[in-house]
């Protein structure tokens, strides 16, 4: 191979100039555009962190050994991958490469004019002739001016070009994909996500502790919250009484801005989120939340409000944990709240026929012991561990009644609805949204654009003809009006 | 009232697989006769005698087309909205959108020996459709009451069509240039146009729409940053629009500017149509994410 004789005589610049080529060439981008493509592939055959760690979780569960080993690839976490990575800086290098050059190339070109008309016209394609009677030359300067083509008259022959918007257009579509990467990156940095659950008539105060999860771009610090607050007002959910899907949210809240001192009155529904300043908040999900006063033996109030239940199906049978750390020995209720209550034709339990609260019942096991709070491992709100723990009770209550256990009772008052709202600051979206705008204009002017040259030279003779780049189609056509204007035929 | 209109388009639908039938069946009759054309030493063939069943069978796909897309409307009607909310409403518009591409590729190409093809897959297409994956009709959920529904669907709709349709010219011409390389072609293949019509065209078509693929991705960005609070979540119908993409995308960049042409070009183009189809197929069914809309 010829380069392996040369590498010798190469210096380390040489040697960089020599990858930069590389890397810059058509080639390695082609390739590196198919790695980005197949590098995408695991992340949606395996669950992913961001989308859905709880799914991660269970595959650890699962096959720990084969979960640890894909975690060192990064099969977890594909799209933020060293790997996945290195790919796009890559390809985005080399687009870079190959794109800064040609527009500094294509802006000296556009001020220049076409080449002039060779000599040998016939040569050329679409090349004809005939005898000239002398205003073929004035004609055809009138014909490419009408069609805006650009135009170098010289010694009694035109040169004229046209689709120039082509290459402007190819720049264009490049350069958008680089703003709309660094979109993504800005908000990556400038950006933050959140997520709470509010019980409906709760009110929800714009810091950090008020969150579930939070998480910041690099950049982004507490003090960039915007400082707010909202009561959730009221909560409507309707269905289709057929086949219980949700047809339609409609969230009230009352709104407090900084430095506001109107209340004001604002809904959020699914496809309509609230934008505060450069925070959006959607409505994500919504489940019940029983509403249950604990006592002690003694009759003192160990617990008393609402506890979140998770839906587990579309008719929102929910279960949950309320955890009373404060009675002496602690309690805990694991439970299952059903808005509609059904008998489980198979094994007794309960089922939900219906999302809304027709028929609410709270099914409870009352379980005394140690909660295992001090131990200092995280634990769900959702569930309790009972491990520690003796199971002293188990009820199936209607809204009102009270389960008396050894040791205490707890009465389940009613429920409430609560909402998961996210709140999202995504400051770079714009300038996404933007690329990929001008992405598509750019895509539509360079594939439908035609980059052509015709000639035409007048002596006694008329000679024409044309060059058509890229294998463009339609100049046949175009050469055929162009030669019957000349001619004076219609 | 809804029903009536329902049951309208259910009976639409079945009207246009019977006559999509007859249109196979006129096409199968030209492409059987055409191969039972003598003298084909002279290399040119008698086109007048397959020339008539030929018209029955264009005229048949046009009824077909008429048929399948009223009963897509009166679905839309049926439901009061797009008919595109689970994946019975996505394969019966797909086809439309499938027979539409070849009936408006027609017009302008003499594209006809693809009908036996076409109406193959759209009556297949409406018969996996009516069977396994039909639905009552019935209103939207919230996340789908969107204006975007009907420019992101229709959009993606009209370029899997299209996609589609690149993708048979593109194994037409790998079957046709293996059975050139191999000699000759036989009788009724020399019907069928040559391998650089086939080769520009499944060009054309891809480059036409895939500006319309690139809206269609962009829109749905648009509606799920308002839908779910982030434009681009790598949901998994989402990176599979996005290998859509950068597989067309690679396949352009071969041809303009490395200058691919014939059979790479058209295997490329023709993994670049699997990753729609997969996405169409695997994503809906049996995928996970929020893409899941197919009723199933």
């Amino acid at each position: 191979m010829s380069q392996q004789t040369e590498l010798p005589e190469l210096d380390s610049v040489g040697v960089l100039r020599y990858a930069w080529r590389q890397l810059t060439s058509m080639r390695t981008a082609l390739i590196l555009l198919l790695m980005l493509g197949v590098a995408s592939i695991p992340g949606s055959l395996f669950p992913q962190r961001t989308q859905n760690p709880i799914q991660v979780g269970q595959f650890f569960k699962d096959s720990p050994e084969l979960a640890r080993w894909m975690d060192r690839f990064y099969l977890f976490d594909v799209y933020g991958s060293p790997w996945f990575s290195a790919i796009y800086i890559l390809l985005f290098i080399s687009l870079i490469g190959c794109v800064l050059p040609r527009t500094i190339e294509h802006f000296q070109s556009a001020r220049a004019l076409p080449p002039s008309t060779p000599k040998n016209l016939s040569r050329m394609e679409h090349h004809s002739t005939w005898i000239a009677d002398g205003s073929e030359l004035e004609a055809a300067r009138v014909w490419f001016k009408s069609k805006r083509f650009r135009v170098l008259e010289k010694d009694g022959s035109i040169s004229a070009e046209k689709g120039f918007a082509r290459e402007t257009g190819n720049l264009f579509f490049h350069l958008a994909l680089i703003l709309v990467l660094l979109g993504i990156s800005f908000s990556s940095l400038f950006g933050m996500r959140g997520e709470a659950i509010i019980n409906i008539g709760e009110r929800f105060v714009n810091t950090p502790t008020s969150y579930d999860t939070l998480t910041y771009g690099k950049l982004y610090k507490d003090g960039n919250l915007p400082a707010f607050m909202l009561t959730t007002d009221k909560f409507d959910a309707q269905y289709n009484l057929e086949t219980s899907a949700p047809e339609d949210y409609t969230l009230d809240i009352s709104l407090l801005r900084e430095g506001g001192s109107v209340v004001e009155k604002k809904v959020i529904k699914v496809n309509s989120p609230l934008t505060i300043g450069s925070t959006r908040i959607y409505l994500q999900a919504n489940g019940y939340s029983p509403v249950v006063t604990v006592r002690d033996s003694k009759g003192n109030v160990a617990f008393q409000g609402p506890v979140p239940f998770l839906p587990q199906d579309s008719n929102l049978r929910s279960i949950g944990a309320i955890k009373v750390p404060d009675a002496e020995p602690q309690i805990g209720f694991v439970g299952s709240f059903v808005p509609t209550y059904v008998r489980d034709p198979n094994g007794g339990g309960a089922l939900s026929a219906f999302p809304k609260a027709l028929d609410p019942r709270l099914l409870l096991a009352a379980w005394a012991g140690d909660l295992g709070l001090d131990s200092g491992i995280p634990q769900s709100v959702y569930r309790i561990d009972t491990s520690d723990m003796l199971q002293v009770g188990l009820k199936s209550l209607k809204p009102g009644e009270v389960f008396e256990y050894p040791g205490g009772s707890i009465k389940f008052e009613g429920y409430i609805q609560w909402v998961n709202l996210n709140f999202v600051a995504d400051p770079g979206k714009n300038f996404a949204l933007l690329g990929g705008i001008v992405a598509i204009l750019g895509l539509l002017a360079s594939l439908f654009t035609r980059r052509r040259r015709i000639w035409i030279r007048v002596g006694t003779q008329v000679e024409v003809a044309g060059l058509a780049k890229n294998d463009a189609p339609g100049l046949d056509v175009e050469m055929e009006q162009f030669v019957r204007m000349l001619k004076g035929e219609k | 009232m809804s029903r009536t209109w329902a049951f309208a388009s259910n009976y639409l639908i079945y009207s246009a697989m019977a006559v999509y039938t007859l249109a196979f069946l006129a096409h199968a009759i030209e492409t059987a006769w055409a191969v039972k054309v003598p003298n084909d030493t002279t290399k040119t063939l008698d086109y007048t005698r397959t020339e008539k069943v030929a018209r029955i069978a264009t005229a048949m796909m046009i009824l077909g087309f008429i048929l399948l897309f009223a009963g897509v409307v009166t679905r839309g009607i049926s439901a009061g909205r797009v008919p595109w909310g689970n994946m019975y409403e996505f394969s019966i518009t797909g086809a439309l959108a499938f027979t539409g591409a070849y009936l408006g590729a027609l017009r302008k190409y003499d594209l006809r020996w693809l009908g036996l093809l076409v109406s193959i897959s759209v009556l297949l297409t409406l018969g996996t459709a009516v069977t396994v994956l039909y639905v009552p009709s019935a209103p939207l959920v919230p996340a789908l009451k969107s204006p975007w529904l009907v420019i992101h669907v229709s959009t993606a709709i009209i370029s899997g069509g299209v996609f589609l349709l690149a993708n048979v010219i593109a194994a037409a011409y790998l079957y046709l240039d293996n059975m050139e390389t191999k000699g000759e072609r036989t009788a009724w293949a020399k019907r069928l146009p040559s391998l650089e019509v086939l080769d520009q065209l499944s060009y054309r078509l891809v480059a036409f729409v895939f500006p319309l693929w690139t809206f269609s991705v962009i829109a749905g960005a648009i509606w799920a940053e308002s839908a779910w609070g982030r434009y681009w979540g790598w949901d998994p119908k989402e990176t599979w629009a996005f290998i859509t993409w950068v597989a067309y995308a690679a396949y352009l960049h071969a041809r303009v500017t490395v200058g691919w042409r014939g059979r790479r070009a058209a295997w490329l183009c023709l993994l670049a149509g699997s990753t729609f189809l997969f996405n169409y197929v695997y994503v809906n069914i049996w995928g996970t994410g929020k893409h899941t809309y197919s009723g199933l």
